[in-house]
């Protein structure tokens, strides 16, 4: 059977990076097709060849067997392929069927735009996805998971063959993930190809029929989903063998670091209570909404008016900004890398020293030997891919990013760290390194927060499960002692 | 050392506007022989100082993100204030520096309506330009303030070693200038400020603070610069420094500042507020009516940024 879309040795060069090279790559009509890749594997340059956005230096592209050119993203759309981009493209002032009739809004006989039909066309798609949107709703009063569902009625609403989505899960909640996946097995069931990326691997697992996997701009290999296994995907993704998913090393645990009482905001976080000791690692679970990066903002005093205590070795601290935190040891890396974590026209070195800059001044100017020793000591410390102190951090991978937040808030020397989604968006191979920086923290006795949406990384890397629901602790339970059932029974069931 | 972290320190982020008014210069003591004269050259640059100690402000308020379109009004005020004091019979410091607390004033005032009252500094620095200027109108009645002491002169008309003073000044405050943003905590946070509000705040740094020393600072430098032309002139105008705001931020853009903050350098800073300065100079030497002057410029603002653009769009 020829397939819907065949795609092969193609080949794509930047100045000065081969980003793509003889690439193969095809798509039966009604199946989903995960393409896996570390970061900078080429997984999105060969998404926008397709989508036109980018055009190939080598290779052939087939649609039903016929050779096309697809010179630009008209074209593509010609061809019937849509593609779902990872960064929204709504227009938030906008109302959702403006947005998704953007460009060709229909229009009546005077070329007006034909409201009426414009409305009753986008109740018809958002139906079809059961969603409760309503054509008339305004974009940016929607959840980022609402957002996304407008998104996938803006590619249904023209004729689409392959679809082409790229981490369309990142930003949604549990509920929102499987209704997603549900409206995908139905458009795979009507015939439609689906390429499908995303570095969640249990996803890949669940939804998927077929993985072709990239490294470095190569081609490695396609597996059947049913016949795959987890390490060979793993060890074909990163070239080499990850022994181990969760390097958690025990340590001594220490005395008591850090302990919030009853910290409260109403409406939103209710009598907080809980405690970290020296190396020890907490995880805390719960589904998005539960309060849990409220929790990690209010005892960092990111945000006002909060209620409860927080107290740091025993002693209590009166924590109303960011800097009283980071004087009492305290430190967050947040959830939002590139908006609340890094000043991404800055370079490596002085976004690492921004939290610590005091340390390096002398007599009241920086000294730039002291800085640049106390960031050469991180980079090498947390192996951070850089060709200098000196890179723009924007330039960096995403898991290089996430180590230089990291480094920021190593400078300082906390006793307590909290890290809200420390893998979020950072590739396998990066993944582990983060654990093992994690582990080296705990063996120095800092203290651990881990917030996370993953329960696999919470269940392998934490000592102790702390788990949220509607803004309260609903559970408190050791990791060996925690499944996935009892913490996601405490996540959804609220308090006991 | 890298590439980026030359250019990050250099005095100029990038050698094209000072390939710019290198070429302007050229061209210019080609077609006119009292371009390239030290008297002519002393001229440029005092009349260029105003403009540039103001400049200096408007880029540490640029790479924070913002605008200050206050600093013409406040510039008025300032030395109509110094001015009134002066030819009230108050003494050559404290006028000065009363004038010069004057504008901080101003500035703080921009600063406090944009971190406290949240109002855009466009809006902010827009009621603030209006206000300024009515206040020295008050304080005027409107006229010409003259009759200030003889040595008052010296400030704006005087020489130290052969050059102008205001020229000197300039020079200081443009290399304080450089310093503090490249050696100290202070400068550091500004970019850091410009870049990513929220990120600097989370790392501990009080923006607000940030903020209102920066708009307070452009206010200082708008007031100074302001009794340096009352000095010049012997005379302070109500009506002075109608539209240097504009001139200045050209200058600060034209240097290579992004105007969405976090990126330029006080070096660029000097060399846009020279190429304005120049190009203004020439044209009067070369007689071009100050109409198409006006044009010329705005040409020349328009293509610099442009060509500047496309360099770095590669």
């Amino acid at each position: 059977m020829t397939p819907l879309l065949g795609m092969s040795g193609i080949s794509k060069t930047f100045p000065g990076v081969k980003a793509l090279q003889h690439v193969d790559f095809s798509l039966r009509s009604g199946e989903i097709h995960a393409l896996l890749g570390e970061n900078g594997a080429g997984k999105s340059t060969l998404m926008k060849i397709l989508s036109g956005v980018y055009q190939k230096d080598a290779g052939e592209i087939r649609i039903n067997g016929e050779t096309v050119e697809i010179a630009n993203p008209k074209q593509a759309e010609a061809h019937g392929i849509t593609i779902i981009h990872q960064e929204m493209n709504l227009i938030p002032g906008l109302t959702v069927m403006e947005n998704i009739f953007l460009g060709r809004e229909p229009a009546n006989f005077l070329g007006f735009i034909d409201w009426g039909e414009m409305k009753r066309r986008t109740e018809a798609l958002l139906k079809s996805l059961g969603t409760t949107i309503a054509a008339t709703d305004i974009v940016s009063g929607l959840s980022i998971g609402e957002q996304q569902m407008v998104e996938i009625a803006k590619a249904l609403s023209v004729e689409t063959k392959v679809l082409i989505m790229d981490e369309p899960t990142a930003a949604l909640t549990e509920r929102e993930t499987e209704c997603l996946f549900a409206i995908m097995r139905q458009l795979a069931a009507d015939g439609v190809g689906i390429i499908y990326i995303s570095h969640r691997m249990e996803e890949l697992f669940a939804l998927s029929d077929r993985i072709t996997i990239l490294r470095d701009g190569t081609y490695v290999g396609t597996v059947e989903t049913k016949t795959a296994v987890f390490d060979q995907l793993i060890k074909m993704m990163v070239g080499r063998d990850v022994t181990e998913r969760f390097p958690k090393q025990t340590v001594p645990i220490g005395g008591e670091v850090l302990r919030v009482e009853n910290l409260s905001r109403p409406g939103v976080l209710h009598n907080i209570t809980f405690s970290v000791r020296a190396g020890e690692i907490v995880g805390v679970a719960g589904l998005m909404g539960a309060g849990r990066t409220e929790m990690a903002r209010a005892i960092f005093g990111a945000d006002q008016a909060d209620t409860g205590a927080v107290y740091v070795e025993g002693q209590k601290r009166t924590i109303t900004c960011p800097a009283d935190a980071i004087a009492a040891g305290i430190g967050l890396i947040t959830e939002d890398r590139k908006h609340q974590g890094l000043i991404l026209g800055l370079s490596v070195g002085e976004n690492m020293t921004l939290a610590s800059l005091d340390k390096c001044v002398r007599g009241g100017l920086i000294c730039g030997e002291a800085e640049n020793e106390v960031v050469a000591e991180h980079i090498e410390k947390l192996k951070i891919r850089t060709p200098g102190a000196a890179q723009l951090v924007k330039n960096l991978s995403g898991g290089n990013q996430q180590k230089v937040v990291i480094a920021k808030w190593l400078t300082t020397c906390p006793k307590v760290l909290i890290m809200d989604e420390p893998t979020r968006g950072v590739d396998v191979g990066a993944k582990a390194e983060i654990y093992q920086i994690m582990n080296m923290l705990a063996a120095a006795g800092v203290a651990i927060i881990m917030i996370s949406s993953e329960l696999p990384e919470i269940l392998g890397m934490s000592d102790r499960v702390v788990v949220m629901s509607q803004g309260r602790i609903a559970g408190e339970l050791p990791t060996r002692e925690a499944t996935q059932e009892k913490i996601m029974a405490y996540a959804a069931g609220g308090s006991e | 050392m890298s590439e980026e972290k030359k250019t990050r320190f250099a005095f100029v982020r990038n050698l094209g506007p000072l390939l710019g008014l290198i070429i302007l210069c050229i061209v210019l003591t080609g077609m006119s022989d009292r371009f390239l004269t030290m008297d002519n050259l002393l001229n440029v640059t005092r009349q260029v100082s105003i403009n540039a100690v103001i400049s200096v402000g408007m880029t540490l308020v640029i790479l924070t993100g913002g605008i200050d379109l206050s600093v013409g009004s406040i510039l008025a005020f300032s030395g109509s204030i110094t001015a009134g004091l002066l030819s009230g019979g108050q003494a050559l410091l404290p006028a000065i520096a009363i004038g010069v607390a004057a504008g901080a004033a101003m500035g703080l005032v921009n600063g406090l309506l944009i971190t406290r009252a949240g109002i855009p500094p466009f809006i902010a620095t827009l009621g603030v330009m209006t206000a300024a200027r009515g206040f020295t109108l008050v304080y005027t009645d409107g006229r010409p303030i003259t009759g200030m002491q003889e040595a008052f002169r010296f400030l704006g008309g005087g020489y130290i070693a052969g050059i102008p003073v205001p020229v000197v000044i300039m020079l200081v405050i443009f290399i304080a200038a450089h310093i503090m943003l490249t050696k100290t905590k202070f400068g550091r946070y500004i970019y850091a400020v410009g870049g990513n509000e929220e990120a600097t705040r989370l790392s501990g740094i009080d923006t607000k603070k940030i903020l209102l020393a920066v708009y307070t600072l452009a206010g200082l430098l708008a007031g100074f610069s302001g009794i340096i032309m009352a000095s010049r002139l012997n005379s302070a105008q109500p009506t002075a420094g109608a539209g240097f705001e504009l001139d200045a931020i050209a200058a600060v853009v034209l240097g290579g500042t992004s105007l969405s903050g976090g990126v330029g350098t006080i070096g660029g800073t000097l060399i846009g507020a020279l190429i304005i300065g120049i190009l203004d100079n020439g044209l009067n030497l070369l007689n071009v009516s100050s109409f198409y002057q006006q044009v010329a410029k705005g040409v020349v603002i328009l293509l610099a940024v442009y060509v500047d653009k496309k360099r770095k769009g590669g």
